[in-house]
């Protein structure tokens, strides 16, 4: 049983559609990446995924359980987390209690703070700062860390590259196998395509919100890349 | 006031400002101002004196719509507009022996003249901050009116025959405080119509929608809320007073009444659709009814009034009118802007 | 020395203003309504003392605790029934809803009660003092009030800076969308604000209601006090309620002294210029914290 199963999905904002009937599927314990230019509706995808858009018609599975009128921390509680775009640290919480507030719903699972630590060694003399005074970096490992908390089954992370320099970024994604090893399904967003040419099990390519590429990263050539990310 | 239709040229589009229905709603209220204009030369004295009340209802109904409904000022201050009018008309007329009607426009001015102060202190809060701040000020002008021995200081004053309707007759004050009501209902349907079909009205509702988009188109909306806010305090006080003329008292308690002046005319635009052309229309009219069948009590007739507000402004946001325009969209007043195709 | 008096009266009355405050900054503090029924809702929870009293037949203070109980679900059913619906960006829907609630209260309460003051009579300790000097003595009640607010306030801090809920209310506060993505239910997490608001305002009204007497009218003075302490004090911070509540309490003792009868109005002045000279209030808030 897929994780993730996404049918025909129209989806938007107010009056804006962003995604035009689009189909995905990711399989349990498989890394896939997302890939697209701004604006072809990567983020709303996640966002819909997490039940966070409206959805106008189609369908999204997870586990076989369809999700239409399952509200947000439902989804969470049912082991989905998002590691939302621009981090999104809550301000009047210390990193601390950034990470245990992502506990809030904790399920059984080996993630605790002491083990977002050993993953992200700087955070533990940051714990106590307020995480507004912390670097891109260090706020985006706090990001991951907190969705982590919950042990949720499938992560999806949303541009965690965003405005970081490449070495940070690096040191991210150096992370991600230890978050992958316990089966978990991850999906990945990212603009930078060799970075997720590199972590992925398959590719999505998106644009103007329906899936232009699919195939392994090994499958498929530069230019068919190219084509499906600008449309030319 | 109907208007042959406007086309303003732009290349293959032009910008139609009337519809049928807007035509058909001007007609209307024009019938219907002539009516009521008349309706002393055979109407019923007890109905004149309802609909005296109705009228003024009407009036600061379109007030508060106008402030609240589009400008995003949501008050529940106005209570001090008209007490403030009640006390000058009082001053004016039975002390000064200025002729009523005349003391009516000039506590229109002083009220307008006063919001500017208030607004100062008032726009430096938002949302339901700015609203409890409204409430305080009317307060501030309550108490003050209290403190001031020379108003009486609370107790109960008389607009007397010997002063204020020095040379009317009964039956005279009574056709022109009726026909003074009439002109301040029509007249507050005239403004807001007209200020929605302006310039700065389309740049207010703009407002009201998103500030920072208006802002980025380069709206003043400090400057357009206020000139609102001015014209709705006029209006206001003109009404206040024109309210205590009926009356002929003036009370502290009732004057600053928040029930009276404020309540009842925010429950009146919720019922009828808050921010729509007809909703102060309709709301008076449900009001009226309402009124007319719990004549003895007053608190029932806030309780009911209030309770249908309060399910509306939750779940049917647009009030009557909204549920109306689902059923078929429809104007009534010529204010909405079309681009239609030019004829080939 | 009369002086002296009226500033320690007015601080043990800035007591009793902030316990007012209390729930109307909660309300707006984690999910930004301003409850414009909060002083009606005092009132109402000083009649069900009474009647709460005359119906279980047992005293006023365990009928408070029963009516401050009877609030709390009423404020967790009236949030999640009613006023969830309200909220968004748009303030205007729960200004209405709030407001109209009030409304309805106070006429409801009218035809039930009718107009006629009462008060809650709790005895001696109505009037009993503590003499300080010879001039000087302290109302054991108004004392009592004072104490009753700061424990209220120490309880609430603690609760949201230590407690798991606590956090949930910051996060939400701070960042409604990314809250739910900690699998916080937003929905339920109001209703628990709410309830705990309506508490504070039950207890509120409690004192309130036998400090002096009362009538179905007298919520909309409460809200004005309350309102008026959380702008002086500050948007956004607790402890700027006590502040605030001291503030108002002080300028309406002064006022008193300096005239009979300018209490309130002394009290809406000061309001007025700490809003035109330091809108922020007197206490500043670091961040959008509560």
């Amino acid at each position: 049983m897929a994780a993730l199963e996404v049918e025909a999905l129209d989806a938007g904002y107010g009056d804006f559609q962003a995604l035009y009937g689009l189909s995905l599927r990711v399989g349990s314990g498989e890394t896939i990446a997302i890939i697209g230019a701004n604006g072809a509706g990567k983020t709303t995808l996640l966002r819909a995924v997490m039940g966070q858009v409206r959805v106008r018609s189609g369908s999204i599975r997870y586990d076989g359980l369809d999700l239409a009128g399952v509200p947000t921390h439902e989804r969470v509680r049912r082991g989905m987390g998002l590691v939302p775009e621009g981090r999104r640290l809550f301000p009047s919480l210390s990193v601390e209690e950034n990470l245990m507030i992502g506990g809030y719903r904790r399920r059984p699972g080996r993630w605790t703070i002491d083990e977002v630590v050993g993953v992200f060694p700087m955070l533990e003399r940051l714990l106590k700062r307020a995480s507004s005074t912390l670097s891109g970096g260090e706020q985006q490992s706090v990001a991951i860390g907190r969705t982590l908390m919950a042990n949720p089954d499938l992560i999806l992370l949303d541009e965690v590259s965003l405005g970081l320099a490449p070495v940070v970024v690096r040191s991210l994604y150096d992370a991600l196998p230890r978050i992958v090893q316990v089966g978990t399904t991850v999906v990945v967003v990212e603009q930078d395509i060799t970075l997720a040419l590199d972590v992925a099990d398959r590719v999505y390519c998106l644009l103007e919100g329906r899936v232009s590429l699919t195939g392994a990263p090994g499958e498929l050539t530069r230019d068919a890349i190219t084509t499906a990310y600008f449309g030319v | 006031m109907t208007q042959p239709v406007e086309t303003i040229e732009q290349g293959r589009f032009h910008v139609v400002r009337t519809s049928t229905g807007s035509t058909v709603g001007t007609g209307l209220a024009i019938v219907a101002t002539v009516f009521f204009a008349l309706f002393p030369l055979w109407g019923s004295d007890s109905t004149q004196l309802t609909l005296v009340q109705i009228f003024y209802y009407l009036s600061l109904a379109q007030m508060w719509n106008l402030l609240a409904g589009y400008a995003g000022l949501v008050t529940v201050g106005q209570q001090g507009f008209v007490g403030v009018a009640a006390y000058t008309l009082f001053v004016l007329s039975e002390r000064h022996n200025v002729d009523p009607f005349v003391a009516i426009v000039l506590a229109g001015v002083l009220v307008a003249a006063l919001s500017i102060p208030v607004a100062l202190f008032a726009f430096r809060l938002q949302g339901g901050y700015f609203a409890i701040g409204t409430w305080v000020i009317a307060e501030v002008f309550r108490l003050a009116t209290l403190r001031i021995e020379s108003l009486g200081a609370g107790n109960v004053q008389s607009l007397t025959v010997k002063n204020t309707f020095a040379g009317y007759s009964l039956e005279s004050r009574r056709d022109l405080i009726y026909w003074a009501s009439l002109g301040l209902a029509v007249g507050a349907t005239l403004i807001v119509v007209l200020i929605l079909r302006s310039r700065r009205g389309l740049a207010m509702q703009a407002a009201r929608d998103s500030e920072l988009g208006a802002r980025c188109l380069g709206v003043n909306v400090r400057n357009t809320k206020l000139l609102m806010w001015v014209i709705a305090a006029l209006w206001t006080g003109a009404t206040g007073a024109l309210i205590h003329l009926n009356s002929s008292t003036v009370t502290n308690q009732d004057a600053f009444s928040v029930l009276s002046w404020t309540a009842l005319v925010v429950f009146i635009v919720v019922i009828g659709g808050v921010g729509s052309q007809i909703g102060p229309i309709i709301g008076v009219v449900i009001f009226w009814f309402i009124t007319d069948r719990f004549e003895d009590s007053d608190t029932w007739r806030f309780i009911i009034l209030g309770s249908v507000a309060v399910v509306m402004a939750a779940v049917a946001r647009s009030g009557i009118d909204g549920l109306l325009q689902r059923i078929h969209p429809f104007e009534i007043f010529p204010v909405r802007r079309r681009l239609r195709q030019d004829a080939p | 020395m009369d002086w002296v008096n009226a500033v320690i009266q007015g601080i043990l009355t800035g007591g009793l203003y902030a316990l007012f405050a209390t729930g109307l900054s909660l309300a707006f503090g984690v999910m930004r309504f301003v409850n414009l029924a909060h002083g009606d809702l005092a009132i109402l929870a000083a009649y069900l003392t009474l009647s709460t009293s005359a119906v279980v037949g047992v005293g006023y203070w365990p009928s408070m605790v029963i009516v401050v109980l009877v609030m709390f679900v009423v404020g967790y059913v009236g949030q999640r029934g009613l006023f969830n619906f309200t909220l968004g960006e748009d303030p205007l829907p729960g200004i209405l809803v709030s407001f109209g609630v009030g409304i309805v209260i106070q006429n409801a309460l009218q035809e039930h009660y009718t107009a006629t003051d009462r008060s809650i009579d709790l005895g001696p300790i109505l009037t009993d003092s503590v003499t300080i000097t010879d001039d000087i003595s302290i109302g054991l009640f108004p004392l009592l009030t004072l104490a009753v607010a700061v424990v209220v306030l120490i309880a609430l801090q603690l609760l949201f800076s230590r407690t798991s809920i606590g956090r949930a209310f910051r996060a939400t506060a701070d960042d409604p969308q990314t809250a739910q993505l900690m699998g916080i239910n937003d929905k339920r997490l109001y209703g628990v604000a709410m309830a705990i608001a309506f508490a504070a305002v039950a207890l509120a009204g409690f004192f309130r209601g036998a400090r002096t007497s009362f009538s179905p009218s007298s919520g909309g003075g409460i809200l004005l006090f309350a309102f008026e302490a959380v702008v002086i004090g500050g948007l956004g911070s607790l402890w700027g309620t006590l502040v605030g509540g001291i503030v108002l309490g002080v300028a309406q003792g002064v006022g008193n002294q300096a005239s009979i009868g300018w209490d309130l109005l002394a009290g809406h002045l000061v309001f007025l210029f700490v809003l035109l000279v330091r809108p922020r209030g007197l206490v500043s808030a670091g961040g959008r914290g509560l």
